[in-house]
């Protein structure tokens, strides 16, 4: 998944010079990624004179940002209103016990991410999760499991 | 003015302030946690809010600009009300450890609550009631501490580091109540690029940050502060330094002063230490036997007076030498010279600004008639364009650095001509990395292209300079193709860097040693005056020449005569007018003959034409270029007497070695690098058994048959300014506050701001004058067999040969050990890593030392810096000496490097 630094140097030759071109760049960089390692980071500080410092105060104040690298596949559990009140926290527990990980954390193996957002925008399948941005809809805490398993299963194809 | 109600009472206060500082004014107290003026003014703490009639909110005083008519309460229930709140939620999280708190009595926090009686937050949570140990990126290094829970997020320090310091390396980072402040990627404070200024921990107004080598060593209550003048390095920052119980120095704060605004760097900061140091001398010492022995006072006198009178009687008074000091005081300086003079008889007097700013003296006295730095500091904030060559300014002065990047800022534009990358050139806008020793060639070709683009100042030249069309007609033979092959650099970078500078309104120009240790030095510095003088950059604001002095009172030595062809104020030894004039003053018989260049000493002592040298403060045997033949010259003399703080590596070799108080236990006086002289008070009593450098000089003379007698400094300072034309206002009591900058002539004059003011220049005509100046190669050139080209120099963290600041425990523990950088691509070729240890070589000796893979020299060039004994670079340093200024080519020498092991 890594790519090559060579990438990051388009990046900056991309927006190299362009006012408020930061979090563009910052974006593309953990696009590549899939976070924002710091040796990119430094690189851009680098070429776009900006320092690491400021750089570091806008990846950490956008949520979107991620300083580790993920997990392989990205879990959402929506605690949005509707949601919410369908028991998506019970939702939300399960895949705790079940992944042994904390809300924004990477299970051990790598393997799964687990976010916490705020409405999907369907509500009417409350209570919803994603995975990969895949919706699974009015979840029950007995299913997910199941669900889970499919994944490692690919996983082992 | 406006009129404006507060309390009830009408004031009239100036428009465009804000209320906090209208209140400041009329002394009515507005108690803040976050604002720091000029610093960090972004209002987070809610402390100040007031109430204003017809306002929705209780504004913050901090940011709120007072407006005509306006009516203010700053006492009522509703403001105390507010404020107690917030400083309730501000002491949510801290811990309530203020007995064992190092920060306590000098805590803004503290002060706060007990002036609210809040002894316990009713947000408090119980866990955090008391301190615990966490880790964080400042836990390894030795400088500076950081306790997370008693931050307040009041963001001064941040503020501080990018506002102050200019280094921007802490941050504030995440939202919400995972804010906190951090360091980018949370890397230890040490990979970040911190400079450890600590100004940082002088912003904060808790016990968050602190300085870690203050810990556990008494409460602020106990300690006794006192302002006195920086030690180290040539800006003259005061500094506020604190002595404990034990009569210890254990903390420094930066003074906001004119010169530095408020700020140190890490050697003013911490490097006080070695004062403390058990290393201290305290006797005098005798060589008895071969081996220095402890004496007495009255037994170390009468054998060096012994000594010295028995050679000047058999050799004449030129046989002795004669060392004054750059870290002394002028007081010091003058009283030395004076001996040499009067008491000795000779003119064989001179000091270790011949190592570093001689070329200054010299070629700033042939082009402008004054050998000083033409403007202030202040200036710096006027200048559209910042010239600097040969500077790695942000390590060797750097508070001048933290200016000069504040300047840029501001929208001034940086150019910077340097064989290595260093920090300030990353900052430039402009960057030519020429070859060591071609600067004349670069200067000539940037005069070409401003000639060729019609941007000299035409007027300015043709009222107030002459030889203009000489240097014309030389400027002909230095196209942009010629020089760039000599130096190095593209053609493009010097047309540019031509047009940057000729282009601009008011440009001044920053050098330091990079101009001036080469054979060609003074060419170097008269060429330097060139491109001032064409492009009028002289004599107004925000331009001129800043030749930044390296020592704390180089400028001050060589004002005060310790040199061997004048007397105090450059007034020249040969000049019979002058001579009778001071022996007038002197009441004796004066030689007519300049005396012998530090740099002479160990070669006519070799020759046995110098049998004996006195020495106060110096250190020849680690600073001098070549420095094994200098100690074959001076183990050759017949007498040698120093005296000093620590047993330095010249003091080893002394006959007689007498224990001086260092300069933060001194009264006395430092002139600055633009001429300001300011007061040294003692921060600390000296050691017992030790006495100040004036007095051992005025009791040596006395045992030798001449009496000089002072009560003290301020005496020596009455007498300075009667010899001294353009000192003769200057007295102790008028230096109180910011000092006096020379020239200051009468009582009534106020110190002069800048040089050459309307461009009359201090030369005999008033004009400024034109050298034409042709490129010299250096002195050595590489061959097979030396391929590389060795530069030395200063780092940050270290001071000249190191006596001072490898005691200090935090600063050696940072930097123990020299080094040698190499460029990546010369280091990958001959097979060296970092860290391996590589043999360095030169035609006069080689040392092994560190290999430091970086990017900062050019290829082909490697640096090694000249603080460390183990590893000293003046081993292999070019003892060729400039043909004017006798100072030696530091900067280049051909060398060979080659890997030990790894």
């Amino acid at each position: 998944m890594k790519k090559e630094i060579g990438n990051v140097e388009i990046i900056i030759e991309k927006w190299k010079g362009i006012k408020g071109s930061l979090i563009m760049a910052l974006h593309e960089l953990q696009h590549l990624y899939g976070y924002v390692p710091q040796k990119g980071a430094q690189q851009i500080s680098t070429a776009f004179k900006i320092p690491l410092s400021q750089i570091f105060e806008v990846i950490t104040f956008y949520n979107l940002f991620k300083l580790k690298e993920p997990g392989k596949h990205t879990i959402a559990v929506c605690l949005g209103t509707a949601c919410y009140l369908k028991g998506a926290p019970d939702i939300l527990n399960e895949l705790k016990v079940l992944l042994k990980v904390e809300e924004g954390g990477t299970t051990k193996d790598g393997q799964f991410n687990l976010d916490v957002v705020r409405c999907l925008g369907c509500c009417g399948l409350a209570p919803v999760m994603t995975i990969d941005g895949e919706i699974y809809g009015k979840v029950k805490k007995n299913e997910i499991k199941d669900i889970l398993a499919k994944y490692k299963k690919k996983e082992q194809k | 003015m406006i009129n404006i109600k507060i309390d009830g009472t009408d004031y009239q206060v100036e428009e465009g302030l804000t209320i906090a500082e209208a209140c400041a004014g009329l002394g009515i107290n507005i108690p803040t946690l976050c604002h720091l003026k000029d610093v960090s003014q972004d209002a987070y703490c809610g402390i100040c809010v007031v109430e204003m009639k017809n306002a929705r909110i209780l504004p913050r005083a901090c940011i709120t600009k007072v407006a005509p008519g306006m009516e203010i309460q700053t006492k009522t229930q509703l403001v105390q009300e507010t404020r107690r709140m917030n400083l309730e939620l501000i002491l949510a999280n801290h811990p309530l450890d203020c007995m064992t708190c190092d920060k306590d009595g000098e805590c803004a926090l503290q002060d706060l609550a007990y002036q609210f009686g809040i002894k316990r937050s009713i947000f408090l949570n119980d866990e955090n009631v008391f301190a615990k140990e966490v880790k964080t990126p400042w836990d390894t290094n030795p400088f500076i501490k950081k306790e997370p829970a008693k931050c307040i997020m009041c963001k001064r320090c941040v503020d501080a580091c990018a506002n102050q310091a200019r280094v921007e390396a802490i941050c504030v980072a995440n939202r919400g109540v995972k804010t906190e402040i951090a360091t980018p990627f949370g890397q230890p404070l040490e990979e970040t690029t911190c400079l450890f200024c600590a100004e940082c921990v002088q912003a904060c107004p808790t016990g968050a940050l602190i300085e870690r080598t203050r810990i556990g060593k008494g409460k602020f209550k106990d300690l006794t502060p006192t302002d006195t003048i920086c030690a180290y390095c040539g800006v003259g920052c005061n500094l506020k330094l604190f002595k404990d119980k034990n009569n210890q120095l254990v903390m420094a704060r930066a003074i906001n002063s004119k010169v530095n605004r408020g700020r140190a760097c890490v050697k003013g900061r911490y490097g006080y230490e070695y004062v403390n140091s058990p290393d201290r001398l305290t006797t005098p010492l005798i060589r008895r036997e071969g081996k220095l022995r402890k004496a007495t006072w009255a037994e170390a006198l009468a054998y060096t007076a012994e000594r010295l009178k028995e050679i000047k009687d058999k050799y004449g008074p030129d046989s002795i030498g004669v060392l004054g000091s750059s870290r002394c005081t002028n007081e010091d300086n003058y009283v030395i010279q004076k001996f040499a003079r009067v008491g000795i008889g000779t003119n064989n007097i001179d000091n270790c600004a011949r190592l570093c700013h001689s070329s200054t003296v010299a070629g700033l006295n042939l082009a402008l008639g004054a050998g000083a730095a033409t403007n202030s500091l202040e200036d710096i904030f006027d200048s559209d364009v910042m010239f600097i060559i040969g500077s790695n300014t942000t390590e060797t002065h750097p508070v001048i650095g933290k200016f000069i990047k504040e300047n840029q800022k501001n929208g001034a534009k940086i150019i910077v001509c340097d064989p290595r990358y260093v920090d300030i050139a990353k900052a430039a806008d402009l960057y030519l990395p020429h070859t060591p020793g071609t600067d004349v060639a670069l200067l000539n070709g940037i005069m070409r292209q401003i000639l060729e683009h019609k941007l000299e100042q035409g007027d300015f030249i043709a009222a107030h300079t002459e030889g203009f069309e000489e240097l014309k007609k030389l400027l002909a033979d230095y196209d942009l193709e010629k020089v760039s092959q000599i130096t190095g650099v593209e053609p493009e970078l010097i047309k540019r860097a031509a047009l940057l500078y000729g282009g601009a309104k008011s440009a001044m120009i920053f050098y330091t040693m990079g101009i001036t240790q080469h054979t060609t030095g003074v060419d170097n510095v008269l060429s330097i005056a060139n491109l001032a003088l064409i492009t009028g950059n002289l004599g107004k604001r925000g331009a001129g020449i800043m030749a930044l002095r390296g020592q704390a009172n180089v400028q001050g030595s060589c004002d005060m005569g310790a040199l061997p062809n004048v007397y105090p104020g450059y007034q020249k030894v040969d000049d019979p007018a002058v001579k009778e004039k001071f022996e007038k003053a002197w009441g004796a018989r004066l030689s007519a003959k300049a005396g012998l260049t530090v740099t002479e000493f160990s070669t006519q002592a070799k020759e046995g034409k110098l049998k004996a040298v006195y020495s106060m403060g110096e250190n020849p045997l680690m600073t001098e270029a070549d420095v094994k033949h200098v100690r074959e010259g001076f183990e050759k003399l017949e007498f040698f007497a120093t005296q000093d703080i620590f047993l330095s590596e010249t003091a080893e070799i002394a006959d007689v070695v007498f224990p001086a108080a260092a300069a933060y236990e001194k009264d006395g006086t430092f002139t600055n690098t633009e001429r300001r002289v300011q007061l040294l008070r003692p921060a600390k009593d000296k050691p017992q058994g030790t006495k100040y450098d004036w007095e051992i000089v005025c009791e040596l003379a006395k045992v030798f048959g001449y009496s000089m007698n002072y009560s003290g400094p301020a005496e020596i300072m009455d007498e300075i300014a009667k010899v001294t034309p353009s000192m003769g206002g200057i007295s102790f009591k008028r230096l109180a506050g910011d000092g006096l900058q020379w020239p200051c002539p009468t009582t009534d004059h106020p110190g002069t701001v800048i040089l050459h003011e309307g461009g009359s220049f201090k030369r005999p005509n008033g004009k400024g004058k034109f050298h034409a100046v042709v490129y010299k190669p250096a002195n050595e050139l590489t061959d097979k067999e030396y391929p590389f080209i060795l530069t030395s120099g200063r780092i940050l963290f270290h001071y000249h040969s190191g006596n001072e600041t490898r005691r200090v425990k935090a600063i050696d523990k940072f930097v123990p050990r020299n080094y040698v950088e190499i460029n990546p691509e010369d280091a990958t070729r001959l097979g060296i890593g970092d860290k391996d240890m590589v043999k360095v070589s030169t035609r006069r000796g080689s040392i092994e030392v560190e290999a430091r893979i970086s990017d900062r020299p050019k290829r082909g060039l490697v640096f090694i810096s000249f603080h460390f004994r183990e590893a000293n670079v003046n081993l292999l340093t070019n003892p060729a000496l400039d043909p004017i200024s006798k100072i030696p080519e530091y900067k280049v020498a051909a060398c060979g490097l080659e890997k030990i092991w790894n």
